[in-house]
């Protein structure tokens, strides 16, 4: 492997993580404060990116049609939340898989219905669009670093908040004792609230970065969801920090394990067969690190402290 | 009880009379579509052991279905036909898969288990795409088919209907006994309260490792089934949006209810087919449908037909 | 999508048992194409190209009027055997049209020609059905995967090109294009990759392509595939470094996401729009009269499709129940083909010309392939001689 590919790899594999990232937050969370299973969680991955397009249609400028699509997201989940989930809350987990797998389901054909099952694609903004220099041949689009650097921004600003804030404070004493918190006069719905939104609009937000360089399609956010759950159980349930790097970690496995994955069964097999086998191989790897963890430190690298799932 | 065998016996009465009504009306098609639902009967059935007996609940199972499907179609591309042969290699095959799956995802409980059962599941199906001799991704197409005997009696129309009606109904059967047996009641027992269960000297862990692999063995077999009726397999087979399928069926039909499975696989199934036909867009009613079935109908589709008490076997 | 029913909303499950009886069209014909995800421009085209030949005559054809139900495969081999089986087991068709993927066309062939239907084919054409597998029942009215990949070779030939980088999407038409390619190509491939289909995301494949000193890169990557890879191929500024050719990818479907990062970019294959001959002329201009965009390959080999049929059933004055007389007449391929000289070998494999293209920008600033100039007159397939047909 060239050192240039490698570069390339593992600035994809950051972004990637950071896109896990961004959707990991808010199903970690909502996972660890509620003890709520939100499949539908990956389906606001998908509406930010056909948000975004929409209203890039519409205002024609990808920077007023960001705050738009932010907002809407956040709407459309406390939507959802305030017209079914709130009434899932209480009920075993076999209930809210089924009702939220009743959400996906319906919110992809209606992307399909709204926006044609054909793929769109919306331009790189025009502000970042150019491209930089990276190796004599080889230039690597700015796009693409801008997502990396604000990625890295949410991260930290997410962490900040949770840690040093009252919200936050809130928040984490919400995950560890919801009856202590509502004891001393917090309302509980309240705060539930808010999380959900925020981690639907940062579910949204992914989608929105990520419109630009990857497909947008009806069941576009299914297999992220899966992934995205992967990343919280590695990281425990509950704990942004182990979302964050439990995201980063997944990404890099998923992005150089393919490449090198590939090379090493090109060492017995022709291209085509190695094609074959080494991405399926390089797919399993972020199933078995999560078995593994599962099996000899269940409660994740950064577990949160006492969570209730 | 007597009540649950009686549902029972009334849709196996149905069943087996539909195909000699059939060819009256002329429809292959229709019974294309009961074979369809009651493969995916058997799979939910066999679910249902684990998740409502067990109190486990799995988002791999679907994985075992490919294991079954993927052991005969390699068996059969390898020129092995007879059917029985076919059946104890899937069996063996899927014991096996299990058997080691089932020991370390038994290491955890709830949640923790959805999500290793998904990581197995996701292992196996990656390996089905990984199988460039045998189609990859884009699956394979099955040119000669399993025999019974050297037959072909089991390849199509009615005798592979009443095949699979006879595997389906041994699969209820089986079940049902199990149930009622005193695995049965440990399981449960194991399930509503663990720590008691284990006082009463009962390894719960094994009870519940062998109900996961009888679970498997089960949908191995109808995965070899469903084989032999699609002539077709693909790694498709085992997605876990599958194994959130054959959830919904279960939970739909009432968790711990026999009939409950085979109620939810023929009702998936049948809306599936009456909705498609009305609308192209069918799922976006199919989708606030299992919504709302889950906010107000909290007993199943069984528990609609049949009120009666929780937890019974 | 378009899908044409005759169930009405009080009937429910029942009316499937009655959907033998009351249809008042004499012909059905089931189409199974891509019309979802990154190719879906694909699918489309072909059921473009198929309507404008029946409205052209009045929805008849052969006197016959038809029924055409179209479903979309999703790109996904259980769903298109799932929609293939209910074509032919509940409505019943005379003719499957399909598929535009090559492995969607596996996994529909066996039940479609075991169930005597003619499957005819207006895109894929893989290698798996030429040779030894041939089919009776089965017609493909478009190309051998293989070929468009073999004239790319012999352009290359010509062109000088001593190291080429070749990738494709792995899936049955992915390598066939290959082989096809390295079958006629004389210099080096320095590297041959192979992608998921349906990629998107093209980055690390241009690292290995920036640092394998390649003169060209020969690809196939038909629909949202190729726009993706084409404008990041452009970004990264290999454009500067390296020539591009390839087949399918810089079309009529992907042009339009494409614009002028194509423009001078190498292609081979039997047709381009601007291919003088009279019937082609009216077909394009009718084509762009009725959708508004400029028809592509996919769209011709669909119109070619529906007069193809027209004539096998006016050779049978209509009939459809002489399977064996269907399929001569069929075989006799007596229609006009748009592409000019058009016959089917034994395999039911079409002979034909193909001609090397080249991307150019019209003068409304729309986009085409354009012809060059013929490469290889009555081609035929590499397979043929191994099918017993």
């Amino acid at each position: 492997m060239s050192l240039t590919l490698f570069l390339i790899l593992c600035l994809n594999g950051l972004q990637y993580g950071l896109l896990l990232f961004l959707i990991a937050a808010g199903l970690t969370l909502v996972f660890g404060v509620m003890g709520f299973i939100n499949l539908a969680h990956g389906v606001q991955y998908m509406v930010g990116a056909y948000l975004i397009f929409a209203f890039t249609g519409l205002t024609g400028s990808f920077a007023l049609a960001l705050p738009l699509s932010l907002l809407a997201a956040l709407a459309i989940g406390l939507l959802l939340e305030y017209a079914v989930f709130r009434h899932l809350y209480a009920r075993p987990h076999l209930d809210q898989v089924l009702a939220t797998f009743g959400i996906i389901i319906f919110l992809n054909e209606l992307a399909k219905v709204l926006f044609g099952p054909t793929t769109l694609s919306i331009e790189t903004p025009a502000f970042l669009s150019g491209a930089i220099q990276l190796t004599e041949q080889l230039r690597y689009p700015v796009y693409r670093l801008a997502t990396i650097g604000v990625g890295l921004a949410v991260a930290i600003g997410l962490f900040a908040t949770i840690s040093y804030t009252r919200i936050g404070m809130l928040v984490r004493a919400g995950s560890t004792t919801p009856e202590m918190v509502a004891a001393l006069g917090v309302n509980v719905t309240q705060l539930f609230r808010v999380v959900f939104g925020v981690g639907a609009m940062l579910a949204g937000f992914a989608g929105i970065i990520a419109a630009p360089i990857f497909a947008i399609e009806p069941g576009m956010g299914d297999n992220i969801l899966i992934i995205a759950f992967v990343v919280i159980i590695i990281g425990g349930v509950g704990s942004i920090g182990g979302a964050f790097v439990a995201a980063i970690l997944v990404g890099l496995i998923d992005t150089l394990g393919r490449s090198v994955a590939t090379d090493l069964m090109s060492l017995f097999f022709g291209p085509s067969m190695a094609n074959q086998v080494g991405p399926a191989l390089a797919s399993m790897l972020i199933y078995i690190l999560m078995a593994a963890i599962l099996v000899f430190r269940p409660k994740g690298l950064l577990p949160a402290k006492g969570v209730v799932a | 009880m007597a009540r649950d065998r009686m549902i029972g016996a009334a849709i196996f009465a149905t069943l087996l009379a539909l195909p000699l009504l059939l060819p009256l009306v002329g429809a292959d098609y229709l019974m294309g579509l009961l074979i369809k639902a009651m493969l995916l009967a058997i799979a939910a059935i066999s679910l249902d052991l684990i998740i409502g007996q067990g109190g486990m609940v799995s988002l791999g199972h679907a994985a075992f279905i490919g294991v079954g499907a993927y052991t005969a179609a390699i068996a059969l591309e390898s020129g092995i036909e007879e059917i029985l042969i076919l059946l104890a290699l899937t069996l063996a095959v899927t014991a096996l898969v299990a058997l080691i799956t089932g020991a370390l995802a038994l290491r955890t409980s709830g949640v923790y288990f959805l999500m290793i059962t998904l990581a197995f599941g996701q292992m196996i199906y990656f390996t089905f795409t990984s199988l460039a001799a045998y189609g990859g991704d884009d699956g394979l197409t099955l040119w000669s088919l399993a025999t019974l005997f050297g037959s072909d009696v089991v390849q199509n129309g009615e005798g592979l209907y009443f095949f699979v009606l006879a595997t389906l109904l041994a699969t209820w059967a089986g079940v049902h006994r199990i149930g009622l047996s005193r695995f049965g009641r440990v399981l449960r027992a194991a399930r509503d309260n663990p720590q008691r269960a284990e006082v009463m000297g009962y390894p719960i862990t094994r009870y519940r490792l062998v109900a996961y692999v009888i679970a498997a063995c089960i949908a191995g077999v109808s995965g070899l089934l469903m084989m032999q009726y699609a002539e077709f397999v693909s790694p498709a087979i085992a997605t876990w949006q599958r194994s959130g399928d054959l959830i919904v069926a279960v939970v739909l039909g009432g968790l711990g209810t026999r009939n409950g499975a085979l109620l939810g696989a023929f009702f998936i199934v049948l809306m599936e087919e009456i909705l498609s036909s009305l609308l192209h867009e069918w799922r976006l009613i199919y989708g606030p449908l299992l919504v709302i079935l889950v906010l107000y109908a909290k007993g199943g589709l069984a528990d609609l037909m049949a009120p009666r008490a929780k937890g019974a076997g | 999508m378009t899908k044409i029913k005759h169930l009405g909303a009080g009937t429910l499950a029942f009316s499937l048992l009655a959907s033998t009886a009351a249809l008042a069209e004499d012909l059905k014909i089931g189409m199974v194409v891509t019309l979802s995800g990154p190719p879906a421009a694909l699918g489309q085209q072909i059921v473009d190209g198929f309507q404008l030949a029946l409205d052209q005559k009045e929805g008849q054809l052969a006197g016959l009027g038809v029924e055409l139900i179209v479903e979309d495969d999703e790109l996904k081999p259980d769903v298109a055997l799932l929609k293939a089986n209910t074509l032919i087991e509940r409505e019943e068709v005379d003719f499957v049209v399909g598929t535009v993927f090559s492995n969607m066309l596996q996994a529909i062939f066996k039940p479609v020609v075991e169930s005597e239907t003619f499957l005819i084919s207006p895109n894929a054409g893989p290698s798996t059905f030429a040779g030894r597998n041939c089919n009776p029942y089965f017609f493909a009215t478009s190309y051998q995967n293989n070929q468009n990949a073999e004239v790319s070779g012999l352009i290359a030939n010509e062109e000088g090109f001593e190291n080429v980088f070749v990738m494709a999407p792995n899936y049955q038409a992915g390598r066939d294009n290959v082989d096809g390619f390295r079958q006629t190509f004389e210099g080096t491939v320095s590297d041959e990759v192979f992608t998921p289909l349906g990629h998107q995301d093209f980055s690390a494949e241009l690292a290995r392509i920036s640092t394998s000193g390649s003169d060209a890169i020969f690809t196939f990557m038909p629909g949202g595939m190729g726009v993706r890879l084409v404008n990041q191929f452009d970004e990264a500024g290999l454009s500067e470094t390296m020539r591009f050719m390839s087949v399918f990818t810089t079309d009529e479907t992907t042009l339009p996401g494409q614009k002028d990062a194509a423009v001078g970019f190498l292609a081979a294959g039997s047709w381009a729009p601007d291919l003088p001959n009279e019937a082609n002329a009216a077909f394009v201009a009718a084509f762009e009269e009725a959708y508004g965009y400029i028809p592509g390959s996919y769209a011709m080999q669909a119109y070619d499709t529906a007069n193809l049929i027209e004539s096998a059933l006016a050779a049978t004055g209509g009939d459809m129940s002489d399977k064996d007389a269907v399929r001569d007449a069929l075989r006799a391929a007596d229609f006009t083909s748009v592409r000019g000289d058009f016959s089917f070998n034994n395999n039911h494999y079409p002979v034909q010309d193909f001609h090397k293209l080249e991307i150019v920008k019209r003068e409304d600033g729309q986009f085409h392939t354009s012809f060059v100039r013929t490469v290889a007159e009555d081609y035929a397939d590499s397979f043929h001689a191994e099918c017993d047909m």
